[in-house]
């Protein structure tokens, strides 16, 4: 028998206690125990980026995290993304843009993109395409995803 | 047509007469109304639905492609702390043969039962045996390991060249061949043989200056959403059945359900979740009823089940592979004179492939006086094929399309004037039969031919530009709907066509429009299956059409209700309410729909409105695609360089969904010509059921995909609207193929051209 | 998911001490992005995994002109890659190195992760080879070290001994006129597993006409990366050409011993071997040349 592990983070700006088996994913937790449900499972083996999150800051894909390995850490999901005044300018641009259809990857995306424009403000499309080349998306082609990124990250430089 | 609102990227033809009527919300692009909560997380998809008390269930699945199961031990997984129910096919009634017709081809529920839980012998890798509820998913699944079957190993078959051969594996023993209305003796896995015949084939051949044959083999593919299936179901002691599910056709479930548990189908209510792609794969059922019996067997518990990612390539409905044989003969100045094709699509392991509609692609784009099309449904120890985004039409059209391309190459003629010339148009009869009404392949052709795309430079070696058309039958079915008017003058609108796409902003834009009120004054939801009337599947390209038609109708039945209202408030006969631009008048008076909307107290009271309708008239749907593509000659990889998808929408209703169908379908299509395959070891065990090695395209595979809507509106809808969803794929294979040809000289005649294969072709040609 | 413990490492000698005392049954938790899906998918199985990443070394990160440079076996590729200095001194090992996976596996997967996974295919073996690479190894009798192509000695399996695992790759500096490239064929742009890999350093002379030294790796074609050293050795001495460059490919080709699998056939991977091989040269030398 293995025994429950104890885990503090910080999640989404705040500090979040819970208990977990030692084999738990931080996706099964986030689902399960902490009922943050917008981080999508894909494939559960690394290759559709639907589980996206910021893991202090750098994206990682939350099936490939175990929970206790958060201990101490900060984690940013999809829920943690807009700002308490509405939404951020990624997801304004995915609307607008009509950059989902289905909408179960979308939150991947996003999560992706804000890694992306944090640390490349004004990302060529092939730098577009590389870093999200982790994130499945089977209903788009891509298209309108490229375009809104581009376009958030032309918002987000007139915002500043 | 307001074309200076549109992208960049997008050019809209407006095709000859009858002149578009001028519309005020079709047309323009806003934000879907469910957009907001898919952004920020909070929409509630399959997997996302907690209930107190829920129980996790997994699925014991077959390790072997082909087997008789001599017997299923669950004891160790009874006593395994924790482990609520265990169900098998035992725990499942015999179900009688029953047709249902899906949307996109059928389903016998018999062979649903079977499929549900192996009974007596398993028939793929995958195939479920059993199953657990537990209080954990690890306990679940400690107790899946637990279960032990016994079987005894029969010899597989994957190829349909193979199940069709003497001697061959049998899957049922009980399978007779159906052929023009009769069965023929003894077992086999040829399910059907169907045949299309006109004109003197014999005569169209010699009348041919040149004829081009060839055959072409195509992979097992799979439809690829990112949601696997997911399913919450609570029974409860006094018969009812919850299901919360994510479907393409909530009343589907809810009828699938009902036959194979052999429950009143009334006692059964399927809440629809948000659901995370489909493209065909989510029009039958597969844990529900599983998840039904482990919740009666647990003691009533809700019981929630979602698929791995390998299950849901292992066990879920791929598209079949086939093999299909394609002899086109023409004059050289560019006629068709006659055309046979042979079409053998693997059906998986129960009949039902989509080898007819593969019949009805095949040639339908083009007027053909003497043809012969001969279709094979051939069973084979594979998953049941289920449906895929028009099904069996990329695999035919892959065929036909190239061997056209090879035709205009012999006579010297550019590949759009050839088919321009032998392209359908209003008053021609199908290949397979019926005769079209008003259809835009020949705009879409035009259109392609004067896009900068046509006639730009290809800029390098080793690159070549490849085209092909597609066509698409689109489906009418039957559609619900009800609607209720708020007090502050939006309006409720209740749906039973679960949103693949963006579906609830083009009927949110149909009902502004009718009404005239704004599109953010209507609030579209998709409800559970006691909430509204029947409605068909998602699927078949019918939703903007069909339920867009329901919707259509409920804006003309508020209208009445509404202007009833209006009489009363004004003391005259509702005869003398006129409405026109979302204003209701009589005499002096005047009301827009808002401001008689917050009076309807005083008026006579609350409106509420519904309607049920089978539609007829889904007007097919036509696509031309160019593309350009680069081929390493070393590697055999191809890199598609640029490409355009030109389509007839009809009436596009939200251009950007219709874009985005388009932009998918292609993508799609690549993913399928270029290197997604069913790879099977010697067994018949399928050995890439992951997204690592079933190689779907990256944002990095694919170039922004242009669009050119073509809009010669279907006659048969009162908006003109024509499905869009499945033509888009039907063109990609043939066209990447084509585009190859053009750049390497090689005839690629295996999907997908993967760079092995393509290699394989390069070297063998230098040499 | 399989049930297993999970602790962290409170020093080296701890992580020595329950590895040593696992019986086989302890795996080193690093990044991750290969350990965790075979536990959950059966592929490995294990009682325990020690997390080594809040160890000092494991997160080493230094690059020096002369002294070389210091990988901690748990540091994640997205700070290898981020590093400038390590870019422009390493562009071979950095455009390996970028190639595990997508941007999200590239922020928790490392270098010792690839090594001990000892896929046939891993991307950074290679580049790590033809650099002369060498791994530092902590055990219950010490640190011993070992060139990184004597690492991966199967499938799966590793040189590691009960109870050893890997601290830090050590990467000699670039000699001058030196570069190195490594290419990898994949059927898309990303996401996919090397069908062939292959890894290439050379030191030329001052006028950047003869080859001094050459080392060349392959990935993807033998049990293991593959050193193949006589298709280095007879470079040195010789012009810079395509008939050299021809003649160190075909022994490239021959070296390897791939077999069909899903991922490729075993007559594509060999001609690849000799494409990707002239190719990695070929970038070599010019970044060789621009040094």
């Amino acid at each position: 028998m293995t025994s429950r592990v104890r885990v503090e983070a910080q999640i989404n700006g705040d500090p979040v206690e819970f208990l977990c088996e030692p084999y738990q994913s931080l996706l099964e937790v986030l689902r399960d125990v902490l009922g943050l449900t917008g981080t999508k499972e894909g494939c559960s083996n690394g290759n559709c980026g639907a589980c996206n999150v910021l893991l202090d800051g750098v994206l990682v894909n939350s099936c490939l995290v175990l929970a206790p390995e958060v201990h101490g850490h900060e984690v940013t999901t999809i829920e943690g993304i807009a700002g308490s005044d509405g939404l951020h300018p990624i997801q304004r641009a995915f609307l607008d843009h009509a950059a989902l259809q289905c909408g179960i990857c979308t939150p991947g995306f996003i999560v992706a993109a804000r890694a992306l424009l944090d640390r490349t403000p004004h990302p060529t499309e092939q730098q577009v395409r590389h870093w999200l080349a982790g994130n499945l998306c089977r209903c788009t082609g891509y298209d309108k995803i490229v375009r809104a990124v581009l376009a958030a990250a032309d918002t987000m430089e007139t915002a500043r | 047509m307001t074309t200076d609102t549109l992208p960049a990227d997008t050019e809209t033809v407006e095709t000859a007469a009858p002149a578009r009527p001028h519309y005020r919300v079709i047309g323009t692009r806003p934000v879907r109304p469910d957009g907001v909560e898919k952004v920020v997380g909070r929409a509630l998809y399959g997997a996302d639905i907690y209930l107190p008390g829920t129980l996790y269930g997994k699925v014991v699945r077959s390790p072997h492609a082909h087997a008789r199961i001599r017997a299923i031990d669950v004891s160790r997984a009874a006593a395994l702390p924790g482990v609520k129910a265990i169900a098998t096919a035992a725990d499942l009634p015999l179900v009688e043969d029953k047709i249902l017709v899906t949307g996109e081809g059928s389903v016998n529920q018999r062979y649903q039962s079977m499929n549900t839980l192996a009974r007596d012998k398993v028939l793929y890798h995958g195939h479920a045996v059993a199953a657990v509820a537990a209080v954990s998913p690890h306990i679940a699944e400690e107790a899946v390991a637990l279960i032990e079957v016994d079987y005894e190993v029969l010899p597989a078959v994957i190829d349909v060249r193979d199940a069709m051969a003497a001697g061959a594996p049998v899957l049922h023993d009980d399978l007779r061949t159906a052929e023009e209305g009769r069965k023929l003796d003894g077992p086999t896995n040829v399910a059907e043989h169907l045949r299309y015949q006109r004109g003197d084939l014999a005569r169209g051949f010699a009348e041919a200056d040149v004829i081009v044959e060839r055959e072409f083999v195509t992979a097992t593919v799979h439809q690829g959403y990112i949601e696997p299936h997911a399913t919450t179901v609570l029974a409860n002691a006094d018969g009812q059945i919850t299901i919360w599910c994510s479907t393409q056709g909530a009343f589907a479930v809810r009828e699938q359900t009902a036959d194979i548990l052999q429950t009143p189908i009334s006692r059964i209510r399927v809440i629809p979740t948000e659901i995370g792609g489909g493209f065909g794969g989510k029009l039958t059922v597969y844990l529900e009823p599983i998840a039904a019996l482990l919740s009666r067997k647990s003691g009533y518990r809700p019981v929630k089940m979602a698929m791995s990612r390998a299950e849901v390539f292992a066990a879920t409905g791929p598209t079949s592979a086939s093999v299909i044989r394609v002899k086109l003969g023409a004059t050289r100045d560019g006629r068709i004179t006659a055309a046979q094709a042979e079409l053998i699509y693997a059906a998986g392991a129960f009949p039902g492939s989509p080898v007819g509609a593969g019949a009805g692609v095949i040639f339908n784009c083009y007027r053909i006086p003497n043809l012969q099309i001969d279709g094979y449904d051939v069973l084979t120890n594979q998953p049941r094929a289920g449906a895929y985004r028009a099904p069996g039409g990329t695999n035919a059209a892959f065929a036909s399309e190239t061997v056209i391309d090879e035709v205009c190459e012999r006579i010297g003629m550019d590949p759009i004037e050839f088919r321009l010339r032998n392209g359908v148009r209003e008053g021609d009869y199908r290949a397979t039969g019926p005769v079209y009404a008003r259809i835009g392949l020949r705009e879409t052709l035009e259109a392609a031919r004067r896009h900068p795309h046509y006639t730009a430079p290809l800029g390098g070696p080793n690159r070549g530009r490849g085209v092909a058309s597609g066509y698409w039958g689109n489906w009418d079915g039957t559609s619900s709907a009800s609607a209720t008017v708020n007090p502050d003058g939006a309006v409720s609108l209740s749906e039973g066509s679960p949103d693949i796409g963006g579906s609830r902003a083009s009927m949110a834009m149909i009902l502004a429009e009718t009404l005239g009120i704004d599109v953010t004054d209507v609030h579209p939801r998709i409800v559970d299956t006691d909430s509204v009337g029947y409605n068909d599947v998602t699927g078949g390209s019918r939703t903007t059409h069909g339920t867009g038609w329901a919707v259509y109708d409920l804006g003309k039945k508020l209208i009445a209700a509404m202007s009833q209202r209006a009489a009363h408030l004004w003391e005259v006969e509702p005869e003398a309410i006129t409405f026109a631009d979302g204003v209701f008048s009589c005499g002096d008076h005047a009301l827009s729909f808002k401001e008689l909307a917050g009076r309807l107290g005083e008026a006579g009271g609350p409106v509420m409105v519904s309607t049920t309708m089978e539609t007829t008239g889904a007007g097919p749907g036509f696509a031309t695609h160019l593309v350009d593509v680069e081929v390493d000659p070393e590697t055999g990889k191809v890199t598609i360089l640029r490409y355009t998808a030109v389509q007839d929408a009809g009436t596009a209703i939200h251009p950007s969904y219709v874009e985005g169908q388009m932009q998918g379908g292609v993508a799609q299509g690549i993913g399928w010509a270029l290197n997604e395959e069913y790879v099977y070891d010697q067994a018949g065990r399928l050995v890439n059921a992951s997204y690592l090695d079933y190689r779907i395209p990256t944002a990095l595979d694919l170039p922004m995909i242009d669009t050119v809507i073509v809009e010669a509106p279907n006659p048969g809808h009162p908006l003109g609207v024509r499905g869009v969803g499945e033509t888009p794929i039907v063109p990609p294979a043939a066209a990447v193929a084509n585009a190859i040809y053009h750049a390497t000289g090689i005839r690629m005649t295996t999907l997908p051209m993967s760079p092995p294969r393509l290699l394989e072709a390069i070297l063998a040609k230098e040499s | 998911m399989q049930a297993f413990d999970y602790v962290r490492a409170a020093s080296v000698e701890d992580a020595v001490a329950r590895l040593a005392a696992s019986g086989g049954q302890a795996y080193v938790l690093s990044g991750g992005t290969d350990l965790i899906v075979q536990l959950r998918e059966g592929r490995r199985s294990a009682r325990v995994v020690v997390d080594v990443k809040g160890l000092p070394e494991f997160g080493d990160l230094s690059y020096d002109p002369d002294m070389g440079l210091l990988i901690g076996a748990a540091t994640p590729c997205w700070r290898i890659a981020a590093d400038a200095a390590i870019a422009s001194a390493f562009p071979g090992l950095v455009e390996a190195i970028s190639l595990i996976g997508g941007v999200q596996i590239q922020g928790r997967a490392s270098i010792g992760g690839n090594l001990c996974n000892a896929s046939p295919a891993a991307d950074s073996i290679p580049a790590l080879i033809v650099h002369a690479a060498v791994c530092e190894i902590a055990g219950p009798s010490g640190r011993r070290s070992l060139p990184v192509e004597e690492f991966c000695i199967a499938p799966g399996r590793t040189a590691l001994q009960p109870g050893e695992l890997l601290v830090r790759v050590f990467v000699p500096p670039p000699a001058q006129h030196s570069g190195a490239a490594y290419l990898r064929f994949i059927p898309r742009n990303e996401m996919d597993i090397a069908v062939v890999g292959a890894g290439a350093a050379v030191t030329l002379d001052s006028h950047g006409e003869r080859f001094v030294a050459a080392r060349i790796a392959l990935g993807a074609v033998a049990p293991t990366p593959l050193y193949v050293a006589e298709a280095g050795a007879a470079l040195a001495g010789q012009p810079v050409s395509p008939d050299t460059i021809a003649e160190a490919a075909r022994l490239a080709r021959e070296a390897a011993r791939p077999i069909d699998d899903l991922r490729g056939t075993a007559a594509q991977r060999r001609h690849l071997s000799g494409v990707l091989v002239r190719r990695a040269l070929e970038r070599a030398v010019e970044r060789a040349r621009a040094r």
